[in-house]
């Protein structure tokens, strides 16, 4: 009985970390058809900015968890938000109506130059920022302790999650990019401004995925890599879900979340196995994930 | 007379939309029929389910005698049925000789051959033999993409006769090609039929066309088929004027139908 | 097919050479042929799908089976010629792929680009967890022979380049047939377009199906002699960077020419090996950026600038 508690209480926070990740990467290619691989990049840049910043802040002797948190914030937004809007202005924009296999190319290829220029940036050594997630202790419920910190990591994806949702749903941005999704040639047709909502929800992929990064900079050592460990387990998340379904990101997350759970909890050999195999199982059953939608083609 | 292809209480629906309801017709050997119909009136929908491309709701659709709902492209293409499209299926980045030689080494059931070149002496023969029929001889070596709209309608239709089939449909074989061409490519289709002796059952929107090439009429409307007989008699029929053909003064050069 | 004839004699005329070559060359630089044969093998592969419109971000499971089907069957069975250890990787994968291309021939564009990656990070964390095979770090190759050689007492770089280029060359020699015969014809024509495919009679999933399977024979192939030549394996064979950089390489050399993936593969290993010693956190940077300038001014690859030369020319 404990260790059904303790993989539902691991896999949703996991599941939260998860939909954070994946969040961006599944409203770019909802919106723009991109499946960005550079969103790995993009968690990374948001680890490395919101850990040097922190960095600074407490070894100028700060030590109030608010401005931790602001700081996490601030660096993660204007991170994404420019890198965001220097790719997809920069690069993305002359490729528009290509693949989308060439798109996947090409964002592999910003993840390959963006790797590097962290590199330079920050060197190879770790940064560490841990002291928001020490300061936060830990809880007990019942016989397992939680830490606080990764219970404010779900609280943040629920309020992320819906926040989407809302700006999707019951905005008059979120109304044009819907009609984007169902139908990018007729939207075009009856005056919407593409580019510019390509540009837009671009950023905000971008941004979403500075946040991970960024959330999740005091609960990791920040080395070189770490985007590129991120991106595959990304893609698992939406490829199951069904790519570009916000809806789909979640239950892709949950489902991928409390499998890795089981998996560590009774057979942690299995740990990186298993949510491959998830991914795969139900592709095999769905061929465009759980909440994914084949297009027909026309003759 | 043999009866070749038969479809009996043929229906599709797409939710709760009718795209063609309890379609009964005949075709024997030898006839070339004309499908006629204004847009969303069920022609390609018919098209699609008799060549498998899209399962039929209900009803039953037999070629020479045996049933073959359920059936796929590939294996209708074995049994003769094969079929022209409204927008040509064609692989556009390779040449058209390349075209033709894949479909010959596909006819002959030799698509798995690895260490063969495609380009036999024999399939160049035959590939250079149905471009000269279909006068685009000329765009032998180049790339699809170099071809006009015309030429290229006319590559679908070479495609889809090689394997010796029996039974060829064309779907909207003029639709996108100018006035002019027309006639010049349907004479051409129509000669290249007649020499293989062929059944074709052709959907057009231009009326003019249908007079001059069928001797019998499909009427498409709202999913059904509201006349079946000769030429004159259905155009002149007042329901299909009305649903159809519209104010006959001139014939309606409309473009695609979904 | 006297063009056919000339490419041939032109594989086997350079293969030949570079044999020969091979003798006055340096240590290093027979290893680095090598290593590049290997490469340009696996890439073969890529270029295989990629000429059905299939992406592969994944080639590096059949790589990483390969290998470590050297790496184990010297290990656990005691085999130690070259042929046979090859041979054991090629049956191994074959097995596998035969079962994963039942289920990933059905996806296009991304969803088979990200299956083919799944399957591979499986293997990889398969591997990751296995402490008996030496988990993260791998385990080294056993000193192999080839027929009557061994490469413990004869000159084994040497040996391992001489056997790269005969198996290269068959394989080379093998595909020059295929990408002009009726399947290699049928896979370009699936990238086309394979709605006309199905009504000419073809069956696109058999079709993708054997196409993929050779493709990962080839790939295994690939991963086993860069074991035998670097004499050692580990997991990041199975890490989809990895997959990404024979993609990378793949679309260097473009999908013209059966030279294409080894020259690309050549000039990869050699920058790779300058570039890690001068700027070695700048490494993936230039592949990036080469990678795009590629894709924006070279979409064909490096390979379309010798036919542009010769289209000039006449």
């Amino acid at each position: 009985m404990l260790t059904v508690w303790a993989i539902l209480i691991d896999g949703f926070i996991y599941a939260s970390w998860l939909f954070l990740v994946a969040a961006g990467l599944t409203v770019i290619y909802g919106v723009m058809r991109i499946l960005n691989m550079a969103h790995g990049s993009l968690y990374a840049l948001g680890a490395y900015a919101a850990a040097s910043a922190l960095g600074w802040y407490y070894a100028d002797g700060g030590d109030q968890l608010w401005m931790a948190f602001a700081i996490i914030a601030v660096c993660a937004v204007a991170i994404g938000a420019v890198t965001g809007l220097a790719i997809e202005r920069g690069l993305l924009r002359i490729m528009y109506g290509r693949d989308e296999i060439l798109m996947l190319i090409i964002t592999f290829a910003v993840l390959l130059i963006l790797e590097d220029v962290m590199k330079l940036i920050w060197g190879t050594t770790p940064y560490f920022a841990y002291q928001p997630y020490a300061a936060m202790g830990r809880i007990n419920i019942d016989v397992l302790t939680v830490s606080r910190y990764d219970l404010m990591v779900l609280a943040v994806s629920i309020v992320i999650g819906v926040g989407l949702w809302f700006w999707l749903e019951r905005t008059r941005i979120g109304k044009i990019l819907r009609s984007i999704i169902h139908d990018r040639e007729v939207s075009k047709a009856m005056g919407v401004n593409v580019g510019r909502m390509f540009t837009i929800t671009f950023m905000i992929g971008a941004t979403l995925g500075a946040i991970a990064g960024g959330i999740t900079a005091p609960i990791i050592s920040v080395v070189p890599g770490i985007g590129i460990e991120v991106i595959v387990l990304a893609f698992a998340v939406v490829v199951t879900g069904g790519l570009g379904s916000i809806t789909g990101a979640a239950i892709g997350a949950i489902i991928v979340g409390l499998a890795r759970a089981t998996s560590i909890h009774t057979m942690p050999e299995l740990e990186l196995f298993i949510i491959y195999a998830v991914m795969a199982a139900v592709l095999v059953f769905r061929p465009h994930g759980l909440f994914g939608q084949a297009v027909a083609r026309k003759i | 007379m043999t009866e070749i292809l038969k479809t009996e209480g043929l229906s599709r629906y797409f939710g709760a939309v009718t795209a063609a309801e309890d379609i009964n017709v005949t075709i024997t050997e030898g006839e070339i029929v004309g499908v006629i119909g204004s847009n969303g009136a069920g022609k390609t929908t018919f098209i699609n389910m008799v060549t498998g491309y899209l399962p039929p709701s209900k009803g039953v659709i037999s070629f020479d005698g045996k049933p073959i709902k359920g059936l796929g492209p590939r294996k209708l293409m074995r049994k003769g049925l094969t079929r022209s499209f409204q927008i040509p299926q064609l692989f556009l980045e390779l040449p058209v000789i390349d075209n033709l030689s894949i479909a010959l080494a596909a006819a002959e059931h030799k698509q798995f051959q690895m260490l063969r070149p495609v380009h036999t002496p024999e399939r160049l023969k035959a590939a250079e033999e149905i471009l000269e029929q279909m006068h685009i001889t000329e765009y032998r070596d180049e790339m699809v993409t170099a071809m006009p709209q015309g030429a290229r309608k006319l590559l679908d239709i070479a495609i889809a006769m090689l394997g010796n089939p029996r039974m060829l449909l064309l779907d909207e074989p003029t639709s996108g090609v100018s006035m002019e061409e027309k006639y010049t490519l349907m004479d051409t289709v129509m000669e290249a039929v007649r020499a293989r002796g062929l059944t074709v059952l052709f959907v057009e929107h231009d009326m003019e066309i249908v007079q001059r090439y069928v001797t019998r009429v499909l009427a498409f409307a709202s999913g059904v088929v509201i006349k079946d007989g000769p030429v004159d008699e259905v155009l002149a029929d007042e329901q299909v004027q009305e649903l159809v053909t519209g104010k006959q003064h001139k014939p309606a050069a409309t473009g695609g139908d979904a | 097919m006297m063009k056919a004839d000339r490419t041939e004699l032109s594989l086997i005329g350079v293969a030949i050479a570079v044999a020969i070559a091979a003798q006055f060359s340096p240590n290093w630089l027979v290893f680095t042929l090598t290593l590049a044969i290997s490469t340009g093998l696996v890439v073969m592969g890529v270029v295989m799908l990629m000429r059905a419109g299939l992406v592969s971000f994944g080639q590096g499971l059949f790589y990483c089976l390969g290998g470590y089907a050297v790496g184990l069957g010297g290990r656990f069975l005691g085999i130690t010629d070259a042929l046979v250890l090859i041979g054991l990787g090629v049956v191994a994968t074959v097995a596998i792929a035969m079962i994963l291309g039942l289920l990933v021939t059905r996806y296009r564009e991304i969803f088979f680009a990200m299956l083919s990656l799944a399957f591979s990070m499986i293997l990889y964390g398969i591997l990751v967890k296995s402490h008996g095979l030496g988990s993260t770090d791998g385990f080294g190759v056993v000193d192999w022979t080839l027929l009557w050689f061994d490469s413990e007492t004869s000159d084994g770089a040497n040996m391992a380049l001489m056997l790269a280029i005969a198996v290269a060359l068959v394989i080379a020699l093998f595909l020059n047939r295929y990408f002009k015969s009726s399947i290699g014809l049928a896979c370009e024509a699936i990238r086309e377009n394979e709605v006309r495919v199905e009504y000419m009679g073809i069956s696109r999933q058999q079709i993708l199906y054997i196409n993929y399977v050779i493709a990962a024979a080839i790939g295994s192939v690939g991963g086993s002699m860069t074991a035998l030549a670097a004499g050692h394996v580990d997991p990041t064979m199975a890490y989809w960077t990895i997959s990404g950089e024979f993609v990378f390489i793949a679309i260097l050399g473009g999908t013209g020419h059966v030279a294409a993936p080894f020259i690309a593969a050549l000039i990869f290993t050699l920058v790779r090996t300058y570039a890690v010693e001068l700027a070695p956190n700048a490494w993936q940077m230039i592949l990036g950026i080469v990678l795009l300038l590629i894709i924006l001014f070279l979409p064909k690859g490096i390979w379309s600038l010798f036919t542009r030369k010769k289209g000039a020319a006449s």
